[in-house]
Parts: structure tokens; C-alpha cells; sequence
């Protein structure tokens, strides 16, 4: 067992796909340009804005190499909500008056969604393609999708609740086919899983700083130059970053946010490994410990530092207030006003009674294997007392299908 | 957002957890909520022939508040008459829990289950009259 003590006021973190902790190396790279360094990366008539400048550009260096991209085709925006608002909302209105026609998914985060439903507002027309059972789209379905008016296909790379990775290259290669764009929401598949622009025919990808261990408040949008795709801009002012995105760049997060690419760069590779036997292991131990539990998504198509699991018979957030000292997140909503589920779990068809059951566990950098066995021991031992607790596992265990009770839905 | 001491009392110490003898006739049973909403209580009474509740039992699929709800009315309905039990208010176990306004479904849940539970033994009692009317 671990040595370290979880306590609900320092508990175990294993919800990464949330946000990640900002990599110590980062923070150090970061250090000089809050005050030594401090200087506007868009002065041109001194040492400081020349530095900062210099900066600027190495960090859009390391940001392009991960994706496989050039440093011109770098867009710093403040996040990858930013980011994806811009790529859809600037193509839809830059082509707009002859290609009409978007084409995203139902998992999508709320950012594309409601970008696209903004769209349709003035008068766009919106496909929202529905997933497999395993989170996954039907290619067939979107090609049967396209037609001469679509303009964009924005569907992410990997999906933030249950982790599974889309077709990319697959759905790239239709996009280019069609002469249409394909813009990707790469905010958890950044540093996670390898990503080339020109292997997959990526015309836009966002990134988030804080995903990726950089820091909270900056992203990235990735902008084809060959061939080139064009945007209306969001922000106005100063024409900063080719006049994609006005306002001064703040240097020592877009310094944090190449660091961690450098960092992701290098590492990711092993990382990846590592966390592979993570899932594995939790994976496993869970399954060993629990009875009746079921894997959200797919298993093979998906990041390894995610489990999205519906533990039958005990409700998610009631399950989370047992384990107090493991910060994980629920899809069960009954906190929101609505009590509706997670529409990504509906959204595969997993019923409404377990998407209240489920518990994202998301693992990272800082996972040890220690973490894991504990974080099962915990899990085994709350989902079963709560179990002992639950009505519906008694009906379960007397063999009553709780489906067909007439339940009075409240 | 931070529980009251009550409820996480209740929640990591349940009270009362388990089942009675659905079919018998001391006996009232009531399930409320849908397991699609994520709340589902099942509350159990045990009542003598002078109307005086003697024991009671919980089972609950939910959050901590559903779960610590249901096991605060076990303790309240206990030595209580069937009518005494049936007057209380979801906002009494609201206030005794101090639920946040995002909770307060879980303690008219809880009163729900207290009102079918009784229910169910009222219309024991009254079959069994009516066949005893009967057989006289």
C-alpha cells in the first residue's frame, strides 16, 4: 500500500482529462518572462519586446513539431474553447455565402456544439452525426453526410469524458476529398497520441495549454497555409497572429504552453507505455474486485490515460461522496438542476440508470502504480457497501429486472 | 460544496439499512423515484395493532443526500403512530440535513416514502378487513 495518506482535502487526483497539473519544467521555463523578461512580444524597438519576441517563436516551433506543422500555420488563442470557436465560426464566415453546410457529432464539448447551433442561427446548416455504441462515428454515415455544400467537418480527436479516438486520418482523407475542411478539437489528444496535420489532412486543430501540462489560459489553433484555409477573425485590433487573432500575446504562457509540447514531444511515447499498464492494471482490478461493472466506449480505439466505467446499482455521485479522497468526476449530473445524465453516455446508447452510475478516472503523469492499487481497494470497497445499500441490487440479486417495474419518473 | 456533519453521519453510518418481509401483513412497503432519475428509496415499516410504528428499514440507490434522507425518516418514523409519521415535512429533513438547494428532491423523496410505505400497510389492513368482514 502507498505511503503517502489521501485525505478529502489532499485527495488522489486521477481526473486529468479535467485539467492537468502544470509540469514543474514548465513553470521554470516560464519563471523569467513574468519579470525579468517581461517585455511585449510585439515591440520591435528594444531588447525587452525582442527577447519576449524570440520566445514567442521558439515556443511556436515546439507547438508545430508536435502536430507535425510549420510555425506560420501557429495561432495562440487563449484556450481551445477559443480555439474551436474561432476555426468554425471563422471558416463558416469566411466561405459562407457559397458552402453552407457543417458536419460535427453529438459527443462533441459543448464549445462545438454550441458554435455550430450559433451558426445555425444565421442560417447554417448543421449535420450532427450520431456515435456507434463504442463512441465512435460511422464512416459511412458521414460520407453519406457530405455533399457540395459542406464547408467544414469539425468531429474531435479524442473525446474528454469516455477517451476514445475518432478515425482521423480516415475522415481527413474524405474531408480532402470533398474539398472540404476538417477541423479537429485535439484538446485531449495533444501530447496523448501522435498527431501529423499532413499524414491525417488536418485543416485546423485546436490545442489547449492546460491539457497538456502547460498552463490554464492559452491554446492553440493550427491553420493550413497549403492549401490555404482562410478565417474571419472573432477579435479585432492590432492584426496580432496574422490577423487571425488580435491582442498581445502573453509570453509567458505561450513559453509555458511550448515547453510542454517540447515536453509531450519527447515523452509521450514512453508516457504513453506507462499509462497503458496503468489502465491495464485498474482496468483489472476493478473487474476482479466488482462484479457487474461496464466500460464505457471503446477499449482499443481510446487514450490510455482514461476509464469511463458504470459500476451497476450504485449512483456515481453518491459513489463519489464514499471516495472522497480519490478526485475523479461523474457522468451522473445530479448536481446540475436538469438531473439529466451525460449526453456523451446517452449519446452511445448506455441507458439512463447506468450513465448515473459512472465514474471517469483519468489518468497522467503524475499516476504512480501505487495510485492505481489504491484507488481500486478504495473503488472495491465503496461500490460494494454501496451495494449492500442499494435496492437495486437486491432486485438484481433476486433476479427482478428493474426494467419491468412501472417506476414513477420524478 | 461542504455536507453538514448530519448527513455525512448518516451516509457513513446508515441507519436501519436492510429488508422486512415484504408480503407480511405488519408490514408496509414503499418504492419511490426511477432508477433513470438516479434516485430509487425503498422504506419499510413495521406497525403493531395499536397503530404504533416499531421498526423501519431503508434501502436507497442515490447520492449522499438521498442515501442520509432515507436514513434520518427511519429514525423519525420508530415509535411514531402511522399518523404521527405521516406529518412529516420534506423541510424538516431538509433543515435536520441542511441539504443545499440542489438536494432538496432527495428529502420530498423521503417524504414520499414515508407516505407510500403507509399506504401500503393502510390498504393491507384494510383487505384484511374486508375479508374478515366476510368470513363473518
Amino acid at each position: 500500500m502507498t505511503a503517502k495518506t489521501w485525505t478529502q482535502n489532499n485527495p488522489l487526483y486521477l481526473d486529468y482529462q479535467a485539467t492537468t497539473p502544470t509540469d514543474p519544467r514548465v513553470v521554470e521555463a516560464m519563471n523569467p518572462y513574468w519579470t525579468e523578461k517581461f517585455g511585449n512580444p510585439h515591440s520591435r524597438n528594444h531588447h525587452y519586446g525582442w527577447e519576449a519576441e524570440d520566445a514567442v517563436e521558439i515556443a511556436r516551433g515546439h507547438v508545430a513539431d508536435l502536430i507535425g506543422a510549420s510555425t506560420k500555420e501557429i495561432i495562440f488563442t487563449s484556450g481551445a474553447t477559443e480555439s474551436n470557436n474561432l476555426a468554425i465560426k471563422g471558416v463558416a464566415k469566411f466561405y459562407g455565402d457559397k458552402r453552407n453546410h457543417i458536419i460535427t457529432c453529438v459527443t462533441e464539448h459543448k464549445c462545438v456544439l454550441e458554435s455550430c447551433r450559433a451558426l445555425q442561427q444565421d442560417g447554417f446548416d448543421v449535420t450532427y452525426l450520431h456515435v456507434q455504441e463504442n463512441g465512435l462515428i460511422d464512416l459511412d454515415v458521414l460520407q453519406a453526410a457530405m455533399t457540395d455544400k459542406t464547408v467544414l467537418v469539425s468531429i474531435m480527436a479524442v473525446n474528454n469524458e469516455i477517451g476514445v479516438i475518432q478515425p482521423l486520418k480516415e475522415i481527413g482523407q474524405m474531408c480532402r476529398a470533398n474539398k472540404t475542411f476538417f477541423h479537429t478539437d485535439a484538446a485531449q489528444a495533444v501530447g496523448k497520441i501522435p498527431l501529423d496535420v499532413d499524414d491525417m489532412n488536418i485543416d485546423l486543430l485546436s490545442i489547449s495549454g492546460h491539457k497538456v501540462y502547460g498552463p490554464m489560459g492559452i491554446g492553440a489553433l493550427y491553420v493550413r497555409r497549403k492549401p490555404r484555409v482562410r478565417l474571419v477573425p472573432l477579435i479585432h485590433g492590432g492584426g496580432q497572429e496574422r490577423a487571425m487573432r488580435s491582442g498581445t500575446l502573453p509570453t509567458p504562457l505561450v513559453v509555458g504552453l511550448g515547453k510542454a509540447c517540447e515536453l509531450a514531444s519527447k515523452e509521450m511515447a514512453a508516457e504513453a507505455e506507462r499509462l497503458h499498464g496503468f489502465q491495464d492494471r485498474l482496468f483489472a482490478g476493478l473487474k476482479e474486485r466488482i462484479p457487474e461493472i461496464f466500460l464505457n466506449g471503446d477499449l482499443v480505439h481510446r487514450i490510455p490515460g482514461n476509464l469511463n466505467i458504470s459500476f451497476a446499482y450504485v449512483e456515481g455521485e453518491g459513489l463519489m461522496m464514499g471516495i472522497k479522497d480519490l478526485a475523479v468526476s461523474s457522468g451522473s449530473a445530479c448536481t446540475s438542476a436538469s438531473l439529466e445524465p451525460s449526453y456523451v453516455l446517452r449519446a452511445l446508447g448506455v441507458e439512463e440508470e447506468l450513465a448515473h452510475t459512472s465514474l471517469r478516472l483519468g489518468l497522467g503523469r503524475f499516476t504512480t502504480e501505487e495510485d492505481i492499487d489504491y484507488a481500486v481497494e478504495r473503488i472495491a470497497k465503496e461500490v460494494n457497501r454501496l451495494r449492500e445499500l442499494s435496492p437495486l441490487w437486491d432486485m438484481a440479486q433476486a433476479g427482478i429486472d428493474i426494467k419491468s417495474i412501472k417506476w414513477a419518473e420524478h | 460544496m461542504a455536507y453538514s456533519k448530519e448527513l455525512i453521519d448518516h451516509y457513513e453510518n446508515p441507519r436501519n439499512v436492510g429488508s422486512m418481509e415484504d408480503g407480511a401483513s405488519d408490514i408496509g412497503t414503499g418504492l419511490v423515484g426511477a432508477p433513470a432519475c438516479g434516485d430509487v428509496m425503498k422504506l419499510q415499516i413495521k406497525v403493531s395493532a395499536d397503530g404504533i410504528i416499531e421498526d423501519a428499514k431503508f434501502k436507497t440507490f442515490g447520492c449522499g443526500s438521498a442515501i442520509a434522507s432515507s436514513s434520518l425518516v427511519t429514525e423519525w418514523v420508530k415509535g411514531k403512530t402511522i399518523d404521527e409519521a405521516a406529518t412529516i415535512k420534506n423541510t424538516d429533513i431538509a433543515e435536520e440535513l441542511a441539504l443545499p438547494p440542489v438536494k432538496i428532491h432527495c428529502s420530498v423523496l423521503a417524504e414520499d416514502a414515508i407516505k407510500a410505505a403507509i399506504q401500503d400497510y393502510k390498504s393491507k389492513v384494510a383487505t384484511a378487513n374486508k375479508g374478515q368482514d366476510a368470513a363473518e
